[in-house]
């Protein structure tokens, strides 16, 4: 449990990562932090994120609740302060139940409006809780690595082409 | 005789999304389908089919010089040890020049010359796509989005247009997604096992990283990205890390599925 959380409370300088965590497998992963990688550290933990932002997430299960807050059962749920990243702010919460990092969502990312617009060069990944399909997310385009000609009748670019051939 | 009633009122359209769905466009160059997203000014005038032709025509001028399954390319020549690469086109030059470039940067796992035979694949698909979109970029007041089998570059002119969104491929499911990448300009690259029949190996050993699903990239230039993914899918456990050390933006999927956003 320290080990996580003297993990935790050292991403707040570099939460410029949305990790997904867990998959669709939601398999017992465990909790290393070799599923982490820390981006330069720039930009340093502004604001204490007790609650703050605890709207505007996208597909978090409803539990990123404020710092340090006691679920019952030994849950407990831990958000990170807000880091400014060069996309924008950036905010961390994770849920630990006996040992284990059972759940981690992203209060606060940056999402198209504000600062976000500034961003030109480059954009951050946003995880899919669940995979999903290419009809519920709303895609332009796809990019994988098994898009080939043989295959593509089959794929979803296909599908995205053919729904507005010009 | 009276004419029947006929109603000559269009349907009524539906309901306008957000932002008018993008004009697109797809051919097949290189073995890969090559598909265009327009939207803004251009999108379906003659102006846009004309960029579209001018970026395939590179994009096939570049299978052409490049294509390790024409025995007549310069690189099936340079390859055979007919040409000198003093002697090759610049582009040749150029090509050969971001595969050492990432030779040297990923320790060897990246090498466009492996057991004695040249194949700068790995180099060519981003590098001729940048160059194809060169066309799009002289389109004035439109936006794009250019795809080459799964590597993308896309723009957006202005500030407050959405930007385009890009579904990130999961490697165990390609009917499915793991992610979106809602990027304005800038490009994407995503290599893995499915890469070119699983070519993709760590050319130290021969043998495909294990390990990995695969490797997303997100760069400003997609000649970057796309080497810089293929190189990081090569080098296998290391990639997240590899990538960081970098300062590159990008996602590692490993091949049990758990996702790493570098950046």
């Amino acid at each position: 449990m320290r080990r996580i959380l003297t993990w935790f409370l050292s991403t707040v300088a570099v939460v410029a990562l949305l990790f997904g965590y867990k998959t669709s497998t939601g398999a017992s992963a465990t909790p290393t932090s070799d599923t982490v990688v820390a981006a330069p550290g720039t930009g340093s933990g502004a604001s204490a994120g007790s609650g703050s932002g605890s709207t505007g997430t996208s597909g978090s299960t409803g539990s990123s609740a404020s710092s340090g807050t006691s679920g019952g059962t030994g849950t407990t749920t831990y958000t990170g302060s807000v880091a400014q990243t060069r996309w924008g702010p950036v905010q961390v919460a994770i849920t630990v139940a006996g040992g284990k990092i059972t759940n981690v969502t992203v209060p606060q990312y940056p999402n198209g409006n504000g600062r976000d617009q500034q961003i030109n060069a480059s954009a951050l990944p946003v995880l899919t809780k669940e995979t999903i399909s290419a009809q519920s997310a709303s895609i332009d385009m796809v990019s994988g690595a098994t898009v080939t000609s043989d295959g593509y009748v089959q794929s979803l670019q296909s599908a995205l082409d053919q729904a507005g051939l010009a | 005789m009276t004419a029947p009633a006929v109603s000559t009122v269009s349907p009524v359209p539906t309901a306008p999304a957000a932002a008018p769905r993008p004009a697109r466009y797809v051919e097949h160059v290189m073995g890969m389908p090559i598909s265009l997203a327009l939207r803004g000014r251009h999108t379906s005038d003659e102006r846009a089919r004309a960029a579209w032709a001018d970026a395939l025509a590179v994009l096939r001028e570049a299978d052409r010089v490049f294509s390790t399954y024409r025995p007549d390319s310069v690189i099936s020549r340079l390859g055979r040890g007919e040409l000198d690469e003093r002697d090759c086109p610049p582009e040749v030059r150029e090509v050969l020049a971001v595969g050492e470039a990432a030779r040297r940067d990923s320790d060897g796992a990246f090498d466009v010359r492996r057991a004695g035979r040249l194949d700068p694949s790995g180099v060519v698909k981003g590098w001729a796509v940048e160059r194809a979109a060169a066309a799009l970029v002289t389109v004035p007041d439109t936006d794009f989005c250019l795809s080459a089998g799964g590597d993308l570059t896309c723009r957006t002119l202005h500030p407050d247009d959405a930007p385009w969104r890009i579904g990130v491929e999961d490697p165990r499911d390609p009917g499915r997604l793991v992610a979106v990448i809602p990027i304005r300009t800038g490009a994407v690259a995503t290599s893995g096992a499915a890469h070119r029949a699983a070519h993709v190996v760590d050319a130290r050993t021969g043998l495909p990283p294990s390990g990995l699903g695969s490797v997303t990239v997100i760069a400003p230039s997609l000649t970057v990205a796309d080497v810089d993914a293929t190189a990081a899918y090569a080098l296998g456990p290391d990639a997240a890390g590899w990538l960081a050390a970098r300062g590159r933006t990008g996602l590692v999927v490993a091949a049990d599925g758990v996702t790493t956003v570098v950046g």
